[in-house]
């Protein structure tokens, strides 16, 4: 595959860097990478891997766009409201690059559709607002021995991990099992600043393409955290759980499973809600 | 004796436990957040038996579930 002249300009600034060049760019012109979540977090990502040439790009995501989301959810504009996020994602993501393939999935993320959802894809992010989804996200990815990187915002605060089959533990491997429902806060509950989901979605964006560019350490068996507050960023060493229910020598989860989403992550009446409990 | 404690060097008297440290250092909801020692996990059930040592790294990692 040869570049066209648009392509060469377009890409120009990845090109230019010894470790993207001609080869990283056509490395990410064939990635294929799938997006659950087209929130906070899904929107960075979403905008950094079309804008970068990523070949194809899935994202799913259930809901629709509301008001209350355009205070972080940087890919959807006022007029998007009451339009499917995956089509109001697509429609800027095209604009953004119309070589970039997006494929939508407007569809509920459980057991019964993870597996097939992220079989063709070759790194899966994890921008979804609810344990239960993160957890399915996790398990579906060992199973399927499937790369994938994981965020989780509140506050002022984020963190991130990436997994990649056999270098270094799982989110379940650090978590285990979600917490209790109404145990920790949500972001409907407790808030967060809209450009946490940018400071870390692009984290997770850069994942991506140091992945499929093979380029760079991942931030597996590490977790990055970031607090806003204090402005400090710490990257901790993971342990690893050889008796990991899913990634462990004996595993005991063999299929996803679904956990119940918190009543409290339910859609309010006349509220949208992001992720939960579809995802 | 020095530990060092989600990344700062800290001083605590010798026999401290883990589960005293955790009272110290008022760590949220603890039974909702992983600890690591050193280069193992450590179980909630066993923070009142875990004797910390001069030397131990401590880290706490907390569920984080918002994304959207």
């Amino acid at each position: 595959m040869a570049f066209t002249n648009e392509q060469l300009e377009r890409y120009s600034r990845h090109i230019l860097l010894k470790e993207v060049g001609a080869k990283g760019q056509k490395k990410l012109l064939n990635g294929k990478v799938l997006i659950i979540g087209a929130g906070g977090l899904g929107a960075p990502i979403a905008l950094y891997l079309a804008a970068a040439g990523v070949g194809a790009i899935g994202i799913a995501d259930l809901d629709t766009v509301d008001l209350s989301n355009l205070q972080r959810q940087v890919i959807h504009t006022t007029a998007d409201i009451g339009k499917a996020k995956v089509q109001s994602a697509k429609e800027t993501m095209q604009a953004i690059n119309p070589d970039v393939q997006v494929n939508t999935y407007q569809i509920y993320v459980n057991a019964a559709s993870i597996m097939d959802l992220i079989q063709d894809y070759d790194f899966i992010i994890d921008g979804t607002d609810n344990f239960a989804a993160k957890f399915l996200i996790n398990d579906a990815c060992v199973l399927q021995k499937k790369p994938f990187s994981h965020a989780g915002i509140l506050r002022f605060g984020g963190q991130l991990m990436t997994y990649v089959p056999g270098e270094g533990p799982c989110y379940r491997c650090v978590f285990r099992e979600p917490p209790p429902p109404d145990a920790i806060p949500t972001c409907r509950q407790a808030g967060v600043v809209g450009a946490m989901g940018g400071v870390i979605g692009s984290l997770q964006a850069m994942e991506a393409i140091k992945f499929l560019i093979g380029k760079g350490d991942l931030l597996t068996g590490k977790l990055l955290t970031y607090d806003a507050l204090t402005m400090e960023f710490r990257r901790i060493k993971l342990p690893g759980r050889k008796d990991c229910a899913v990634c462990g020598e004996h595993p005991s989860i063999t299929e996803p499973f679904d956990y119940e989403v918190p009543a409290c992550d339910l859609k309010a009446e006349g509220e949208s809600h992001e992720n939960s409990p579809e995802l | 004796m020095t530990i060092i404690v989600a990344g700062d060097k800290k001083e605590y008297a010798e026999g401290t436990t883990l589960a005293a440290l955790i009272e110290k250092e008022n760590i949220d909801s603890p039974q909702y957040v992983t600890v690591s020692l050193n280069d193992d996990f450590v179980e909630s059930g066993a923070f009142a038996d875990t004797v910390l040592k001069d030397g131990d790294n401590i880290e706490f990692l907390y569920f984080m579930g918002g994304g959207a």
